[in-house]
């Protein structure tokens, strides 16, 4: 039988895999997908608890959260290929403009 | 409006009822010909002469009726609109006040005006300027005429203003050459100081009388106390000195020669400079409480009177002699005025007379001057009696006048001030009389000094001059003028005419010795032996073309013995340090102040800066940490 602390233990995985995906990675792409991969581990815990409560508010939350992660996507995604293109790099090192 | 006190006033009737026509006049030239521009160019000096002429018509009907009058009748008050309706306590209804003192003032600022203006037509024919010429001195007539006929002390001080004004706009006429502004704006700054002090008494008056108006403060002077009243009459004599270039206020009037001659002649010779005296006689009742303020004013009169007339002993520039002339002579009005009850009329009378002479006087300099291109240097005249014998014969009836020669003005109105200067008795009463003798006799020597330089002698003068008579339009004022030098001082003085005409206003009439008692004979000589050395140095002598370097007074009475070294070393080089003080206490202090906290501001932003690295990832890592953070303390406070 699989318990909710199943659900807590790999939603916190995945999230410490994500963070670590954003803080060392230097490929905007990457660090992307790594943002997605701490959004989905925090939707996997809303579900785990919504069914353990029995309640639909955690699965609706979840729902909202997909849909900002997928605006959040497409205008990230337009920001860097216009990045790339004016500097033909995704690195995020190389966008420090606002240093200092 | 009736006022309770040692001059009673009722309310105007027949023409004094009018009496606003008088100021509406030369304001209504004043305003056609400043802003009716090029267009009033043809016919303006014309319009600027009936003006003042329709207000003196106006003054004499309003004369007339007075002399009809009987007693306190004669003294009309014409309330013309209430200015200030009554802000708390502060009701200032502006009237004109017709009375003794203010007709004759009328009579002789239109009358004097109107010649003056008559002859300005001839002097400034060929003046591209003469309309605007025309307009200023329509509003000086106007701001005169409201300065002398107001019947409270605000009205009068936008009197005093307004002439202040036309004095500064007619001095710097000529705007285009160098001098003329600059002693344009010396008069106005000098000015400026005496109105200070008018102003303050103005203040005073309200603070202490809670009125402003002539007879509101009149009849509660008497409860002031003797400090107050002492207050009140320093201000005031503050003032005066400004206007009448006494002793401090006195450099601006010799600089002031810069404007056009008949301005000299109206302006700084036989009204305005004579407006400070008017301010102290008006203001008797205040004067006869403190004997010490008096004694000031009889002092800065007697020190003016010999200061002025030693400046005129060594100016060549014969505008400026004759300025020195008309400070020394407001100084004797000064000297009389400070005497109390016996001087008052006096004063006036010395006032009246000196407006004939002095302004005949500054316009036969001002015919020379315009018949020898310009030139204003005696060394440069000479010879001219022959040449310009009605400015000849007019001038030297202005020239007996003034040094006092009987029959002639001066000596029945200057005369009587030296009389009643010994009659004050004391130490204070001989010093006076023997200042006010010796400057009756320098006034003798530097007056033929200004004759013999300038009519007899060998010709002196430029290539090129070529003078002869000048048009009748402007000699013919003279020789109104020079009948009024002759027989002004007679008229007033024979049978105490004007002494008794004013007492209603001015107190009792003093104790007359008569003429030609001992004083006036030991006068008389003082005046015949200063002009003895004065033909024995300038007509028995050839006067040099070049001014021979001179004795250390020489030297001293042409730099206006200091006057302007003295105003700078005491007035403006601490006025610069002060300046200059302020402005480093600005620098360093207050802005100082706010810099540094400024500066503080920037250099911990600088650091706060360095965190800014550009690097997204370790922003990232921040928010973790502060995530954890949050997360940590949440978890602390829940446990």
């Amino acid at each position: 039988m699989i318990s909710p602390a199943h659900y807590v233990a790999l939603a916190v995985v995945l999230f410490v895999i994500g963070g670590v995906g954003v803080l060392i990675r230097r490929n905007a792409l990457v660090v992307f997908m790594s943002v997605e991969l701490m959004l989905n581990a925090v939707n996997l815990s809303f579900i785990a608890f919504a069914r353990m409560h029995g309640h639909l508010d955690g699965q609706v939350i979840a729902f909202f959260v997909m849909v900002v992660a997928a605006a959040e996507v497409v205008v990230g995604l337009a920001i860097l290929t216009s990045i790339f293109r004016a500097r033909k790099s995704a690195s995020v090192d190389d966008a420090n403009l606002l240093k200092n | 409006m009736t006022f309770t006190s040692a001059e009673v006033t009722l309310p105007a009737v027949g023409a004094a009822h009018a009496a606003w026509l008088l100021l509406a006049f030369p304001s209504a030239g004043a305003v056609i010909l400043l802003l009716g521009g090029k267009r009033t160019n043809a016919w303006g000096h014309l319009l600027g002469v009936t003006m003042s002429l329709a207000s003196f018509v106006y003054g004499v009907v309003l004369f007339a009726q007075m002399l009809g009058e009987r007693g306190a009748g004669r003294s009309r008050d014409d309330h013309v609109f209430t200015w200030v309706p009554g802000i708390g306590r502060f009701h200032v209804p502006i009237g004109l006040q017709i009375d003794q003192l203010s007709i004759c003032f009328v009579l002789l600022i239109t009358g004097v005006g109107s010649l003056i203006l008559i002859y300005a037509v001839g002097y400034m024919a060929k003046d591209p300027d003469r309309r605007r010429f025309f307009g200023y001195m329509n509003l000086f007539i106007a701001a005169m005429l409201l300065l002398v006929t107001g019947d409270n002390y605000v009205a009068l001080y936008i009197g005093w203003e307004g002439v202040g004004l036309a004095s500064y706009l007619l001095i710097g006429f000529w705007y285009f050459n160098p001098a003329p502004p600059v002693a344009a704006k010396k008069a106005f700054v000098a000015n400026r100081v005496g109105d200070a002090g008018l102003t303050l008494a103005i203040f005073l008056m309200f603070a202490q009388f809670g009125s402003v108006s002539f007879g509101g403060v009149f009849s509660q002077v008497h409860s002031a106390r003797p400090g107050t009243v002492t207050a009140l009459g320093l201000l005031l004599l503050l003032g005066a000195c400004g206007k009448s270039a006494q002793l401090p206020l006195q450099s601006w009037l010799l600089d002031a020669m810069e404007g056009p001659t008949p301005v000299s002649a109206l302006i700084h010779a036989a009204t305005m400079v004579t407006a400070g005296v008017y301010l102290i006689v008006r203001s008797a009742p205040i004067f006869n409480l403190s004997s010490d303020a008096r004694l000031v004013v009889t002092i800065v009169g007697a020190a003016t009177l010999l200061f002025g007339a030693l400046i005129g002993c060594a100016k060549d520039d014969i505008k400026k002699a004759l300025a020195g002339s008309t400070m020394s002579q407001i100084g004797y009005m000064m000297l009389a005025a400070g005497l109390g009850p016996v001087g008052y009329a006096l004063a006036i009378a010395h006032l009246l007379s000196h407006g004939f002479f002095k302004a005949g006087l500054f316009m036969g300099a001002g015919a020379v001057k315009h018949e020898m291109n310009d030139e204003v240097d005696m060394r440069r005249f000479g010879g001219l009696a022959t040449v310009m014998k009605i400015t000849f014969v007019t001038f030297s009836f202005g020239y007996l006048a003034i040094i006092g020669v009987p029959p002639f003005s001066g000596f029945f109105t200057k005369d009587p001030i030296i009389d009643a200067a010994f009659a004050k008795g004391g130490t204070s009463g001989a010093l006076l009389g023997t200042a006010a003798m010796i400057g009756a006799g320098i006034t003798a020597f530097y007056m033929t000094r200004v004759m013999f330089m300038t009519f007899t002698g060998r010709r002196r003068w430029e290539d090129g001059s070529h003078p002869h008579e000048a048009p009748p339009v402007m000699t013919s004022p003279m020789v109104i003028l020079a009948i009024g030098s002759l027989c002004a001082g007679g008229f007033l003085m024979l049978s105490n005419r004007l002494i008794n005409f004013m007492a209603p206003v001015v107190g009792t009439p003093p104790l007359s010795h008569g003429f030609f008692a001992p004083i006036s004979d030991i006068t008389l000589a003082v005046v015949v032996a200063g002009a003895a050395i004065g033909w024995a140095m300038y007509g028995r002598r050839e006067v040099p073309v070049t001014a021979p370097r001179g004795s250390f007074a020489t030297v001293a009475a042409r730099k206006d013995l200091y006057g302007d070294a003295f105003n700078e070393s005491v007035l403006m080089r601490p006025g610069q340090w002060l300046t200059r003080l302020s402005v480093f206490f600005d620098n360093r202090g207050v802005d100082g102040l706010v810099n540094s906290v400024a500066a503080a501001l920037g250099g911990s932003s600088g650091r706060l800066r360095r965190f800014q690295t550009g690097f997204v990832r370790s922003y990232a890592l921040f928010m973790l940490a502060g995530a954890a953070l949050v997360v940590g303390a949440l978890l602390l406070v829940r446990l």
